[in-house]
């Protein structure tokens, strides 16, 4: 009797999880119908973003741009760091250390956001010029590094070096219960076979921890993607796509609708619902790419033994 | 220790109930005799209740300072305002969650018709309440006092103008020396009423240099986005060779230079007294879709006068004309009459905003006396 009933609960509330989901983007598709009726640009290739004009104008191109780059060169700096610190945390680091560094890291995660967006504001863009000159300076051949117009600040490079600070908390938080769950035997095995500290690390500890990190890596993207009021303060919310990142430009589905929200008339609500259900299954596909990526790796892994 | 607890209760449960009985008695009393309170303020007699209201950012400051004063003044009497934006604050209204909504453009066309429903099937009508100026505030060492005209401005913010030894800004800026150093131009990343008008001056004053829509957000290419008036000051007062525009409030705030404008009549700098005399060259232009007595103005943006300062914005309060609901109308007009009045509008100036011009103070007082 308590078993069934027990049962019936644990269904329930994942039917309700489902329900809340399909219920969310049902409410967004609703939303987003007059946007997609008047707009017209093309949603997909637009970079424009004029939807209270008559007739409106829009479209996601920048948008989905400026995500996509600004997480991925957040997930680029943040992730060997994040592994790194893990890493020395379960492997290299002496107790005492370990315990501090690690309750460290777990308070950076409890930063507000907006904590982080106001310090890249008026403490780190007061003092990215340096790198962000070297970087024109030197690998200016990369069109990603070279700034045609001289000016460094409000940047999609330094919009990604605060995502990143946001992100690796998380990812390095996971990564670290993942490598100590590495079974002891797996390590002294190796240890005394004659491997290295780094040997050991590299045969036992990164396979059997490789689809944990995978899927820290993911929620931290999912942070990055979703991040709005640090990258609405920080980018300079252009409607274009700029390949040299630190220029002043950029901007994310979320930073938009955050700026746009307040002043918006009824079909620019309408187009900020429509960009958000795009993040929204945007979102949803990294996740879904995760979760298959983890399903595959746990096959050959070897670590479920 | 739990004796101590439940005696907390109890009060708390005993406050709970007067709260109740005093709401109760209060919308009930209020509508019949609005000086139940006595008092006065401004020439308006104290109305009690509670009011809410929202809209405009840009109102935000006047209506902390209005409201402070009134509830000062008046015993009983309690108006919220929440500085939401204007178009959340004109749908607030429109599906009857405030008393009045702030905007920093009339209420217009199909909104219009929205509304009315919630006002007995008449249309609203817009009262200008609260008005202020757009200084154009640079970070230039070593220059105090910069001129720019409209045409300048428009190729500064179009990215035409990229550099302050440019020889249209030398032109207009014969005496003073402008370094040679590329310019940082700052705008507002968020939608906002202060865009709207600054553009609108742009388009009015310089069409061949500023061909854009104006418009609550920014359409040029070029330049660096800021979010809020905060934002843009914080951004031109920590960068050299800067300029931005904010609300006038901001550059006294944070202690910013400001640029003069020459429309044509002559360098004006920004201040409360050449803002208002800029004010009072705008016209009543009803709307004949809102109600009776709607006070749309128009801002004469290319006014040339030694003395009226052009860059001008001018924010709106919202009101059924007729069909308010009856236990908010008294505390909704008497606080608005409060706020047209001399005493009112005068407190502004001393917080970046520009008072009314003393003939439309009259209008609007009127306007705020018909509702019903």
């Amino acid at each position: 009797m308590g078993d069934r009933v027990f049962t019936n609960l644990t269904r329930l509330a994942g039917i309700f999880v489902l329900v809340l989901m399909a219920a969310i983007g049902a409410f967004l598709v609703w939303k987003a119908i007059p946007a997609f009726r008047d707009n017209t640009g093309n949603f997909f290739t637009t970079q424009e973003w004029f939807p209270d004009a008559s007739p409106p104008f829009f479209g996601i191109a920048a948008l989905a741009f400026g995500t996509a780059i600004s997480s991925v060169v957040a997930m680029v700096i943040a992730v060997p760091v994040a592994i790194g610190t893990a890493l020395f945390i379960g492997f290299y680091a002496s107790r005492r250390i370990a315990t501090s560094l690690g309750f460290i890291i777990d308070v950076l995660a409890a930063v507000p956001s907006i904590i982080y967006g106001l310090w890249g504001l008026q403490v780190l863009m007061l003092h990215m010029d340096g790198i962000t000159k070297w970087l024109n300076d030197y690998l200016g051949f990369i069109p990603l590094f070279r700034n045609e117009i001289g000016i460094y600040t409000k940047s999609i490079f330094i919009a990604s070096v605060v995502l990143a600070i946001m992100i690796l908390p998380t990812i390095s938080a996971l990564s670290r219960e993942v490598f100590l769950q590495v079974p002891r035997s797996h390590r002294e095995a190796s240890l005394a076979l004659g491997a290295t500290r780094w040997e050991m690390i590299r045969m036992a500890v990164i396979p059997f921890g490789r689809p944990g990190v995978i899927s820290a890596t993911m929620l931290g993207l999912g942070r990055a993607l979703g991040e709005t009021i640090a990258v609405a303060l920080i980018l300079s919310a252009a409607f274009e796509i700029n390949w040299h990142i630190t220029e002043p430009s950029g901007n994310t589905f979320a930073a938009n609708i955050a700026l746009k929200w307040n002043e918006a008339g009824p079909i620019g609500l309408s187009a900020l619902i429509a960009s958000g259900l795009i993040l929204f299954i945007i979102t949803l596909v990294v996740n879904m790419i995760a979760r298959a990526i983890i399903a595959k790796h746990k096959e050959f892994s070897g670590a479920n033994g | 220790m739990k004796i101590a607890r439940s005696t907390k209760v109890a009060a708390f449960a005993a406050a709970g109930a007067l709260a109740l009985v005093g709401c109760s008695s209060d919308s009930g009393s209020s509508s019949e005799s609005p000086a139940a309170g006595g008092g006065q303020i401004g020439g308006a007699d104290c109305a009690t209740g509670t009011i809410k209201a929202s809209g405009s950012s840009a109102q935000k400051n006047a209506m902390t300072e209005w409201i402070n004063a009134y509830q000062t003044a008046c015993e009983g009497a309690t108006i919220e305002y929440s500085p939401s934006g204007s178009s959340a604050g004109r749908a607030d209204f429109i599906n009857n969650q405030v008393a009045f909504a702030g905007s920093d453009s009339a209420m217009e066309g199909d909104e219009l018709q929205q509304a009315a429903a919630r006002c007995d099937a008449t249309p609203p009508i817009n009262i200008p309440m609260v008005g202020g100026a757009i200084a154009l505030t640079y970070n230039l060492e070593g220059v105090d006092n910069l001129v720019l005209t409209p045409d300048v401005t428009a190729k500064i913010f179009n990215n035409e103008i990229t550099n302050w030894n440019d020889p249209a800004l030398a032109e207009v800026n014969p005496e003073v020396s402008l370094p040679d150093a590329p310019i940082a131009q700052f705008h507002r990343s968020d939608g906002s009423g202060t865009t709207d008008n600054f553009t609108q001056w742009m388009a009015a004053t310089a069409p061949d240099a500023w061909p854009y829509e104006p418009g609550s957000d920014w359409t040029a290419k070029g330049g660096q986005g800021s979010k809020g008036s905060d934002g843009v000051a914080a951004s031109v007062k920590s960068t050299p060779n800067s300029i931005g525009y904010v609300e006038l409030s901001f550059v006294e705030t944070q202690g910013l230079k400001a640029a003069s404008v020459d429309n044509g009549g002559g360098p004006v700098a920004p201040n409360a007294d050449t803002a208002t005399a800029g004010l009072a060259s705008a016209k009543v232009t009803p709307n004949p879709d809102a109600g009776e007595g709607d006070l749309t103005m128009e801002i004469d943006y290319a006014v040339q006068d030694s003395a009226a300062y052009p860059v001008l914005l001018l924010t709106y309060e919202i009101v059924c004309q007729s069909g308010n609901a009856a236990d908010t109308l008294p505390l909704t007009q008497s606080f608005l009459t409060y706020t047209a009045s001399t005493e009112g509008q005068s407190m502004l100036s001393g917080i970046g905003y520009v008072p009314l011009p003393g003939e439309l103070e009259t209008q609007v007082a009127d306007a705020v006396n018909s509702l019903s």
